[in-house]
């Protein structure tokens, strides 16, 4: 019987083509990936030196011969902790009360679609907006501007993260505790936040990582500079914006330190993004599924 | 005996747990063979080997042989989608598709351009819906969605679509599980009445089902065939012990 | 809120056994009700920090509102901020081609991987799959930005315009009038594997959401996997894909310091994808530090960035509307 042998019809061949335009279009994708990073690597490896990481541009970033980029790395990282810390004291109470108080409530929904129409918000109107604020209240472009408007652009990111990670936790613990006479405050306090530890740890990272590659809010809010802020009211540098001044500028040295800047910037979001996957998979052994 | 498919050698593994082991089978033309036995002992897998189900499950490996009518299903120069027009099959629960209920008949015949025209559609629809017998309550509404139907008549419309592609073998994966006694009762006599014309093969974990159905019966248990017979001899005088056991409710 | 009230049954489970009377348990109700006031307090932050942005943005440009019609402002063509000129259009278009044509190119591809890793892949290549994804994800706008400089402007001056000006001249939207590489094309390109990581998440999202007794059931009368897809996946996620397009869009429409990179940045309305061109974000961006110094220029920048957020805003909210109908959709 040849019945069932193959026959090639029309709809195998269309078949066929397409599955290889979806691998294509993968590889495309992937390769683009790999492209990237290999551009970055091969132009930012020969400007990496120990004064790159270790001094302050010499004669002004966007001119100056020898120096680094020590203002950017240390003004990167206090940005982005601050703001990550910041997001952090608002986003956990919201998505501890989003769980044990409102869970798929008519309000949570609203809640949640909050959070992610915030998240769409571009960092460029973040900035505009932090441009309001600080002629509001007077203040100049500063490391703590920075800090506050990086704070907002995370605090939608970091607040889902961990809704998303605390929705997966089984209701039946929970009802245990408030059958063993726990209130919900309790169960909040002490059984979610145990379960919250994964959530809590990928937010962190997650909110770290978009905000220190965040360039168009900390135009606006904290400014540049050669120094290494010594205060919150001080503008700082960071690398986002290493990059962007730096490679603008006409000569090959500060262009060199804008390749480092990219490639630093890159190791760095990388680390934090592999360390959060790496991280929440190890934590999820821990707690019940 | 005019066997219709030859299962030969057949081994299937889920990862690294082994749901069949060397089963080997024959299972005749125009008769209903029922597949009996407790629950998780590989019955619904050795189904679906038949109409190559199993390979949409990740991580599924099979190794040896299934034959319809002489050729091996698993034969690389076969194409899937054929057998699959052979080997029709009723799943556990009635699977509509979200469209009309005309829709659905027609969906495999288009499918496959079986048809030319409208007209010729239009009349397989109405000869299909009257073989599942769904045909008086729905020829007034046939451009309803499908879902409008009742339980019962959505799996009876999901046997007029299978039968559409004219197949020549019915699985049936415990086809009457999610229905009311009196449409199970329907579907069966469906089965019947159809097993002149099609191999049927049935997966059921209730006895009298399989008592009042089968004219051929294999019992398995942890993924292997204990026994395999025509219904006369396998009830009345099962072979093995555990079948025994199992007959007489001890499993 | 009715939320509120089904909350407080351990204090009603309180009240009916006449523990409440216990002062260790009083307070902790005390302390269950005080949090659940604060946290409350807290949920409005994220509905008040949009209202907030929205409005201080509106305060700040009201003075350019008020002094032009807004008609002048948004299909205004000539922009020279020191003549008190304020014409959007140019910018307007701008972000509109650079936004189509990073579009254009995201979709077929994202569309493709998407069902690819939701029909077909193995589990083990959407394992390699998803890292890279996030990874891309990941990548700051300003490494893009990078690329696009050092690889996709090259590629459009060396390699896409020659192509073009030699078989495509003859098409408007293809011509080469500026050989530079910079232009709305290189930062298309950029923009579309920048917004692709998203597109693809969220229809795949969309695509697993159909049940597999609904695939199988096709597959079952001998259709083959694309058959499948096209004849009953697709039209149950219409909804969803074209919600994931727009939401793609969205986050294109505002992207900044990698479009500003790329795009060439000069005003003028384009006829070709080889044209330079100057959305609003980089406007935004690029002149921040002249707004104080020329009148109504500061106004003018902010009312640019109160567009943006508003168009943001609408297409935003109506694609997470979509999606989280989709996703919580209930099969028969």
């Amino acid at each position: 019987m040849g019945l069932m042998k193959r026959h090639w019809q029309r709809r195998h061949f269309v078949e066929a083509f397409m599955i290889s335009m979806m691998r294509v279009s993968l590889f495309i994708v992937s390769a683009a990936l790999g492209l990237i990073l290999w551009i970055v690597v091969v132009r930012g490896l020969p400007a990496i030196s120990w004064d790159m990481v270790t001094k302050i541009p010499e004669g002004g970033y966007y001119m100056g011969k020898g120096g680094g980029i020590l203002n950017a790395i240390l003004g990167s990282l206090y940005l982005a902790s601050g703001g990550t810390f910041l997001a952090m004291i608002f986003s956990v109470p919201i998505a501890m009360y989003l769980k044990t108080y409102l869970g798929d409530s008519k309000w949570g929904h609203y809640v949640r679609l909050s959070l992610d129409v915030l998240w769409g918000i571009p960092s460029i109107v973040y900035g505009a907006f932090g441009f309001t604020l600080m002629i509001a209240l007077g203040i100049r472009s500063s490391l703590l501007a920075g800090i506050i408007i990086l704070a907002l652009i995370e605090l939608p990111i970091m607040t889902r993260a961990m809704d998303e990670v605390i929705r997966r936790m089984p209701v039946d613990l929970e009802h245990a505790a408030l059958a063993l006479g726990s209130t919900k405050f309790e169960v909040a306090l002490r059984v979610v936040t145990r379960q919250m530890l994964p959530g809590i740890t990928t937010a962190i990272l997650l909110g770290f990582g978009r905000g220190i590659g965040d360039a168009a809010s900390v135009l606006f809010t904290a400014g540049y500079t050669d120094r290494i802020p010594t205060s919150l009211m001080r503008p700082t540098a960071s690398l986002p914006l290493a990059v962007f001044f730096q490679l603008g500028s006409p000569y090959p040295e500060v262009q060199q330190r804008g390749y480092a800047a990219a490639l630093i910037l890159t190791i760095i979001v990388l680390a934090v993004s592999l360390g959060s996957r790496w991280l929440s998979a190890r934590l999820n052994k821990y707690t019940i599924k | 005996m005019d066997a219709h498919i030859q299962v030969k050698n057949l081994n299937v593994y889920y990862g690294k747990q082994q749901a069949l082991k060397n089963v080997n089978i024959e299972i005749p033309k125009n008769q209903i063979t029922v597949i009996m036995g407790p629950s998780g002992c590989g019955k619904t897998t050795l189904l679906k080997s038949l109409n190559r189900f199993l390979e949409l499950t990740d991580g599924t490996q099979i190794t040896g042989e299934v034959l319809v009518d002489g050729q091996n299903i698993y034969a690389h120069e076969v194409d899937v989608t054929e057998v699959r027009k052979v080997v029709g099959l009723l799943a556990q629960r009635p699977s509509p598709l979200p469209m009309s209920i005309y829709d659905n008949v027609v969906y495999g015949m288009n499918i496959h351009r079986m048809k030319k025209d409208r007209k010729e559609y239009k009349a397989a629809v109405r000869h299909y819906l009257e073989i599942a017998g769904l045909w008086d309550e729905v020829y007034k509404r046939l451009h309803d969605p499908a879902t409008s139907l009742s339980i019962g008549q959505q799996q009876r419309l999901c046997l007029a679509r299978g039968l559409a592609v004219e197949p020549e073998i019915i699985l049936g994966d415990e086809p009457t599980s999610a229905l009311d006694p009196i449409s199970s009762q329907n579907i069966e006599s469906r089965l019947i009445e159809l097993k002149k014309q099609y191999t049927t093969v049935i997966v059921t974990h209730t006895l009298r089902q399989a008592k009042r159905l089968a004219d051929y019966v294999i019992y398995m248990y942890l993924g292997e065939v204990i026994e395999a017979g025509s219904a006369r001899e396998v009830f009345n005088n099962p072979q093995h012990e555990r079948t025994r056991a199992y007959l007489e409710g001890q499993i | 809120m009715n939320q509120m009230d089904s909350t407080n049954t351990p204090q009603s489970i309180n009240k009916t056994t006449g523990r409440l009377s216990r002062p260790v348990v009083a307070s902790r109700t005390r302390q269950n009700n005080f949090a659940q006031r604060t946290f409350f307090i807290f949920t409005l932050l994220p509905v008040l920090l949009i209202l907030v942005v929205a409005i201080a943005l509106f305060v700040r440009s009201w003075p350019i509102l008020n002094a032009y019609p807004l008609y002048d402002l948004l299909f205004g063509k000539v922009w020279k901020p020191t003549n008190g000129q304020f014409g959007f259009l140019p910018f307007i278009a701008g972000t509109f081609w650079v936004t189509a044509v990073g579009i254009l190119l995201a979709v077929p591809a994202c569309l493709l991987v998407s069902i690819y890793l939701a029909e077909y892949a193995h589990a083990r290549t959407r394992s390699i799959a998803k890292p890279i994804l996030d990874l891309l994800a990941a990548i700051p706008p300003v490494v893009y930005g990078v690329w696009g400089l050092l690889a996709i402007v090259p590629f459009v001056d060396k390699v896409l315009a020659p192509l073009s000006d030699r078989w495509l001249d003859s098409v408007s939207i293809f011509s080469v009038n500026q050989p530079t590489g910079f232009g709305i094309l290189a930062a298309g390109i950029v923009l579309a594997v920048m917004i692709a990581p998203l597109i693809i998440a969220v229809m795949y999202e969309i695509f697993s959401t159909v049940p597999n007794d609904l695939r199988h059931a096709s597959l079952a009368v001998g259709a083959t996997r694309l058959q499948t897809i096209r004849n009953i996946v697709l039209p149950q996620v219409a909804p969803g894909i074209l919600a994931a397009i727009v939401l793609g869009a969205s986050r294109a429409l505002g992207e900044t310091i990698a479009v500003l990179m790329v795009v060439g940045n000069i005003p003028q309305m384009p006829t070709s994808i080889f044209d330079s061109a100057y959305p609003l974000p980089a406007l935004i961006a690029n002149n921040y530090g002249e707004m104080m110094s020329i009148p109504l220029y500061d106004a003018a920048l902010l009312s640019a960035a109160l567009v943006l957020l508003v168009v943001i805003l609408i297409f935003n909210i109506l694609s997470m509307l979509v999606i989280q109908r989709m996703l919580r959709r209930k099969w028969v």
